[in-house]
């Protein structure tokens, strides 16, 4: 790393990596947690697998490694909430229950897809359970999200908007001109990034001065929180303070959590062979900081939950991902007639 | 009718939508020191207020974006950009996200938006103070561009605009603000059913244009009728998607078609209206090649002489048609 680090241990991978402090949560929301998380992360593999064969051809990034910051922040949220996404979001979909048949049929360029197999990986869409779209241009949904909050705002009912982005986007200048309108127009709206010192092949002290992106968040007076993003409660506990005092008028919030992914920018490589910093051990040493395991971990040392318990869920989850993958190959393509019948939401395309 | 200016009747476009719609908001810079738009914006913000007339800070993109996020979320946003040529900081925005969210993500939202870009060139104000782009953005799929050249139509395209679920690219001239008209009174208006109109009828050749293209072809159609040429011109109003009927019907008709376009010529809209009329009309329907009047291939000047050379007039339009007539 070329710059200093303001992260510190959280930038260390030896760090964190016991089990998590299960803070008086409930077991059943843990292991819903834990659903969730096998979830995003078994979906992706199956994605990655998808993309080796050759059938998902669309561009997908996948955050295995950086499941619990969407889950966190999901559980802080409500349906009415509007979540914004970018590049690497099947988590954002998925932890907030979207649908896993509609993403894998969306990967595939399938009708029965989350956009109608019009968007692919980069572009899902489930607005019912507050997903509200993502796109690829970095840093885009960050004014959306904000824009979105406006309305919320105006609609006065306390629902907020959430964007995610990497620490990549936090180079991109709508970003700061964004936290200052979010600040002075009192925006409810929860910047969510997840910084995991890369931004493609290329880590942040190659980058920034420093490893951590809230320093933008505080030049523009946002509330701002670093946690752990490979601990679930950390990221929930966090989320929810923010989120609480946007519901209350109180305006934006920043949330950065310190994360890493464990496959490349793109695709379903690991990627170690690119970019200037990233190796085989400094892959391995993040993997001892894995979400999954820690809080499995802190389930079975302090609740009672048996590893066997575990692998049943897991079992579930597996079976359900392998049902969607079927059923999305046997979905249909679009019509013909959708690449003109949807550019305009009135009229046709002349 | 109201006798009315093209600032005037901007003006009360925006008082017909933000009264009929209370979801209607606009955002921008300038918004509460209304020398930014010409008069065409006055008194908005205490009428309507500041909650739903914000001014912004010069952030073109984040303004833009917010647009679109609060349009994605029920409400109908008019984004104000004083200057096209900043509009550029906002292009993303508009190119990227706004025409493009409804097709990408399967039709589940659109993003009924309008995005107000106002040409303001002349008086020595350079090169980054004076660039019509939309050729640029009419390029875009998704993307609806209008461009009103009459009173009525500065209301009118703007009420159009934002009762569209579309996001709009709305593009008026300040060139045209003082012109007075007859205006008739306000009422809902369905964007897609809006095309060419033609305001002059004539039968010796047809002019196409748009927005201050079409005054000055229209002031060009007078001065020539005294030396017997009878032109006729048509007005293009809705750049994208644009309906080619009309100038290929009047081009039948007349056997010549000059475009006259406020914009460089290069992949711009007089090549577009050009190529549009040559693919159906035979050339055995053509009593002389179309021509294009447009901007030189040159930035825009300060100085005064260089000004004065650099922009289209009555009398350069004139000349041209005197030459295909005659030819």
């Amino acid at each position: 790393m070329a710059g200093q680090s303001l992260l510190g241990r959280l930038a260390d991978p030896s760090q964190f990596n016991d089990a998590i402090d299960l803070r008086n949560t409930a077991t059943e929301l843990l292991l819903n947690h834990v659903r969730d998380i096998m979830m995003i992360r078994y979906a992706e593999e199956a994605v990655a697998d998808l993309s080796i064969s050759g059938e998902a051809r669309c561009p997908c990034h996948l955050g295995i490694g950086q499941e619990a910051v969407a889950v966190g922040v999901s559980s802080a949220l409500r349906a009415t909430d509007r979540v914004y996404g970018g590049h690497r979001s099947h988590s954002h979909y998925l932890a907030l229950g979207g649908s896993i048949d509609a993403m894998m049929a969306e990967i595939l360029g399938k009708a029965t897809g989350a956009s109608k197999g019009m968007g692919g990986s980069m572009h899902l869409f489930q607005p019912d359970v507050g997903f509200h779209g993502s796109v690829p241009i970095v840093g885009a949904t960050i004014p959306i999200a904000a824009g979105a909050a406006l309305a919320c705002k105006m609609d006065g009912k306390g629902d907020v908007a959430v964007g995610y982005f990497g620490d990549g986007a936090c180079e991109e200048g709508v970003f700061h001109e964004t936290l200052n309108m979010a600040t002075v127009m009192k925006l409810p709206v929860l910047f969510v990034v997840e910084n995991n010192l890369y931004s493609s092949h290329l880590d942040i002290g190659l980058r920034q001065p420093t490893d951590s992106v809230a320093r933008f968040a505080q030049a523009a007076s946002v509330t701002t929180e670093i946690v752990d993003g490979n601990d679930v409660l950390a990221v929930s506990a966090a989320a929810e303070k923010l989120i609480s005092a946007s519901r209350r008028g109180e305006g934006p919030g920043f949330l950065e959590a310190v994360t890493f992914r464990w496959r490349g920018h793109v695709g379903p490589n690991e990627d170690i062979d690119v970019g200037v910093r990233r190796s085989p051990e400094e892959l391995a040493a993040w993997k001892g900081r894995d979400p999954l395991r820690r809080l499995v971990d802190a389930l079975v040392a302090d609740r009672g939950v048996t590893r066997d318990q575990i692998d049943t869920i897991a079992q579930d989850i597996r079976t359900r991902i392998t049902a969607a993958v079927e059923a999305a190959r046997q979905a249909p393509y679009p019509e013909a007639s959708a690449l003109f019948d949807l550019v305009y939401a009135q009229g046709n395309a002349a | 009718m109201t006798r009315m200016q093209y600032c005037e009747a901007i003006l009360a476009g925006f008082e017909y939508v933000m009264a009929n719609d209370d979801k209607c908001l606009t955002i921008g810079q300038g918004l509460w020191s209304p020398w930014y738009v010409g008069r065409s914006m006055d008194g908005l913000d205490k009428k309507f207020g500041v909650e739903r007339v914000i001014d912004t800070p010069v952030s073109e993109q984040a303004t833009t974006g917010i647009a679109v996020g609060a349009a994605l979320n029920g409400y109908r946003p008019i984004v104000i950009h004083p200057r096209m040529d900043f509009m550029i900081l906002a292009t993303d925005q508009i190119v990227n996200q706004a025409a493009k969210w409804h097709h990408m993500l399967g039709g589940g939202r659109s993003p009924s938006m309008v995005v107000r870009g106002i040409v303001n060139r002349g008086g020595e104000q350079g090169a980054q103070h004076s660039q019509a782009l939309h050729s640029w953005y009419a390029h875009i799929p998704g993307l609806r561009v209008v461009m009103p050249a009459t009173p009525s139509d500065a209301r009118d395209l703007l009420i159009a605009a934002v009762q569209s679920p579309d996001p709009v690219l709305y593009i008026d001239d300040r060139w045209l603000y003082e012109w007075e008209d007859d205006v008739a009174p306000a009422c809902d208006l369905d964007l897609s059913r809006i095309g060419p109109q033609i305001l002059r009828e004539g039968t010796d050749i047809t002019i196409g244009a748009a927005s201050f293209s079409v005054k000055l072809a229209l002031d060009c159609a007078e001065l020539l009728q005294k030396e017997g040429i009878s032109c006729e011109v048509v007005d293009a109003r809705v750049l994208n998607p644009f309906d080619p009927a009309l100038i290929r019907k009047s081009t039948l008709k007349t056997g010549r078609f000059l475009a006259v376009d406020g914009g460089w010529a290069n992949c711009g809209f007089a090549g577009e209206m050009i190529a549009s009329v040559v693919e159906a009309v035979h050339p055995s329907a053509m009593r002389s090649a179309p021509a294009r009047i447009t901007l030189p291939a040159a930035p825009a000047p300060t100085s005064k002489p260089l000004e004065a050379a650099y922009y289209p007039t009555v009398d350069t339009i004139a000349e041209t048609v005197r030459r295909m007539v005659a030819g």
